[in-house]
């Protein structure tokens, strides 16, 4: 029964991460970069004195820039974590010995992710204790950090998964790699720019139509929206920030919705790639 | 028969690396494959280990198709590719023990047959050192206990002692001699059939692809007797004995060498024609005092074999 649900990959991927030097120096770089700018924080909001006061909604406020730093620092790593996953098998020449085992091919990319994933969440553990200074000021409530914390799960599996994919179907970690950064940089990045020029365009046409009272209504800068990150997580932490955007692409309907639909769609679209390409120069995939 | 081999077929584009290979090898065979790199030995071997599809033909190990039943053909199969990597920061027994869940094998069983299998390669002392910092040697000897570890009927050693020092070739030769002993079918390529010769029951030569002699090692020896290398030593008259040999019809590429009072050449005849060259040189009053057959190893049959083919 043990056998059945075990996954050899996963147990060894977990040995090998966690007897490297440089997952724990990883760690701690990443918990560095959290205490310097926790402190930092509370130097400026005390300016310097130790003696001023700390409001709730500085505490809130600090959670906020928290959330966003520990965010990008998330969707740093994890490409460095999964893009190299199969590709680094292939180059060390140790991909064809296990795929000659009786090991199934979802078998191996579960637990090349799972590996990762867990990792990233040690990392996200790692930082609760920081996080505990937020608690301690008050401003935030617990279901706000559960929220914030399934966002990240649902957002690090679905880079994963991107990574684990092109991680397949390149031969080289570095094109992999520049290849998932990339990935994540549209998804971060390219999506809010073409949010910004579809909200500049509708304003454009609704201006020119002299009609300056009428609903946009514009699903695919919804779209861009609603699969952006930045403007998920600004939602979670600013509810009224969603009234700003229903507004502004006549959509009223929860970006978190979409938004989970879309990585869930990324997430399984890439792994079913990945397992599929796996074993590329057979016809079966078994 | 445990391994089929039917009208395999492997094409890149225009270039053919398997061309209809056929073959058929009974249980507890030992078969060396010859072939120069590139000639379609490491494309079989990759389709029997299930890592790449033929274009068309099939194979059969143990009755089960590597095309249609390819995790069945892995539980019957250990493979040993020519250059293979090993996780760093896994120690050996954790390296087997990786391996031996891979194949589902239980714990409590891996247990038992880990230090079996070290002890089998000589390893049971490096049981606990780190995989990246053993011998090459070593590591190949690794590599091949993982490959037993799921105790299959079948073994495919591509090249499994190329770039090991002669001390580490017989290490390995021997323990391929126990593992012959043990019944396993085995096919195995190898720089060093020579040296293998003793423990491989058929030899097939591949090239461009294509198996263009198969047999048991003393068949395919025999194939090259039509023509074969004769040295004869004389005590004098050196000169004499080349113009007598020059003028028989079934030899050809004389050559002498003064200083060892020597002749060698090719001869092309039958055992008969040689009883008579000695009795017609006996009657010329050649001073003979030995005739011998340069002895040919499997190095010899595979150069006399692929001679004039065009070797990638």
């Amino acid at each position: 029964m043990m056998n059945r649900f075990s996954n050899p990959v996963l147990m060894k991927e977990l040995k090998l991460r966690f007897r490297a030097f440089k997952s724990f120096s990883g760690l701690m770089f990443y918990l560095a970069v959290l205490c310097i700018f926790v402190v930092g924080f509370l130097m400026i909001y005390t300016q310097f004195s130790g003696t001023a006061f700390f409001r709730p909604s500085d505490s809130f406020t600090m959670f906020s820039v928290l959330s966003v730093l520990q965010m990008a620092l998330v969707m740093f790593i994890t490409p460095g974590l999964t893009a190299g996953a199969i590709s680094t098998e292939r180059e060390k020449q140790t991909l064809n010995i296990l795929l000659t085992t009786t090991q199934s091919s979802t078998q191996i990319i579960v637990g090349k992710l799972v590996s990762s994933v867990v990792f990233l969440i040690l990392m996200l553990v790692a930082g609760l204790p920081l996080y505990s200074l937020v608690f301690l000021f008050g401003g935030v409530s617990p279901s706000q950090y559960v929220t914030i914390f399934l966002f990240y799960l649902v957002t690090l599996i679905a880079i994963g998964s991107i990574g684990i994919m092109f991680s397949t179907i390149t031969k080289k970690t570095i094109v992999s790699m520049i290849a998932t950064y990339g990935a994540m940089i549209f998804l971060g990045g390219i999506t809010a720019f073409f949010f910004f020029i579809g909200v500049s365009m509708d304003q454009m046409a609704t201006g020119y139509a002299g009609t300056q009272n009428l609903m946009p209504f514009s699903p695919i800068t919804y779209f861009w929206v609603s699969i952006n990150p930045g403007a998920l997580m600004l939602s979670i932490l600013y509810p009224e920030i969603t009234n700003t955007i229903d507004s502004l692409v006549g959509i009223s309907f929860p970006i978190w919705v979409v938004y989970l639909i879309f990585y869930l769609l990324i997430t399984v679209g890439c792994l079913a790639i990945a397992i599929r390409k796996l074993r590329a120069n057979m016809k079966t995939n078994r | 028969m445990m391994i089929e081999i039917q009208g395999l077929t492997k094409k890149y584009g225009s270039f053919t690396a398997l061309d209809n290979l056929n073959l058929s090898l009974d249980e507890g065979v030992v078969f060396g494959f010859v072939g120069a790199n590139g000639a379609g030995k490491s494309t079989t071997f990759s389709i029997l280990a299930t890592l790449l599809s033929p274009t068309s033909g099939d194979a059969f190990i143990n009755g089960k198709s590597v095309v249609r039943e390819p995790k069945e053909v892995r539980k019957q199969l250990g493979y040993m590719p020519d250059f293979f990597g090993v996780y760093d920061q896994l120690k050996a027994d954790e390296y087997l023990d990786f391996y031996g869940a891979s194949y589902g094998i239980s714990y409590s069983e891996r247990q038992v047959l880990i230090p079996q299998l070290l002890e089998l390669v000589n390893l049971t002392h490096k049981r606990y050192e780190y995989v990246d910092l053993l011998s090459r040697g070593m590591k190949q000897r690794l590599c091949l206990a993982r490959s037993l570890i799921h105790d299959p009927k079948v073994l495919i050693l591509d090249e499994p002692a190329s770039g090991l020092d002669p001390r580490a070739r017989v290490e390995m030769r021997d323990i391929l001699k126990h593992l012959k002993s043990m019944g396993k079918t085995i096919l195995i390529s190898s720089h060093i059939l020579p040296e293998l010769a003793e423990m491989c029951d058929e030899i097939g030569v591949i090239d461009n692809g294509k198996l263009i002699a198969h047999g048991n090692v003393q068949t395919i020896q025999e194939q090259l007797q039509g023509e074969k290398r004769i040295i004869v030593k004389v005590v004098h008259q050196l000169e004499k004995a080349r113009v007598f040999f020059e003028e028989n019809p079934h030899i050809s590429s004389i050559e002498v060498a003064d200083e060892k009072g020597e002749i060698a050449f090719n001869y092309r005849g039958t055992t008969e024609d040689q009883v008579n060259l000695l009795r017609k040189a006996m009657l010329a009053d050649i001073p003979i005092y030995s005739l011998t057959e340069e002895e040919k190893d499997l190095e010899d049959v595979f150069m006399a074999i692929t001679k004039g083919a065009d070797v990638k």
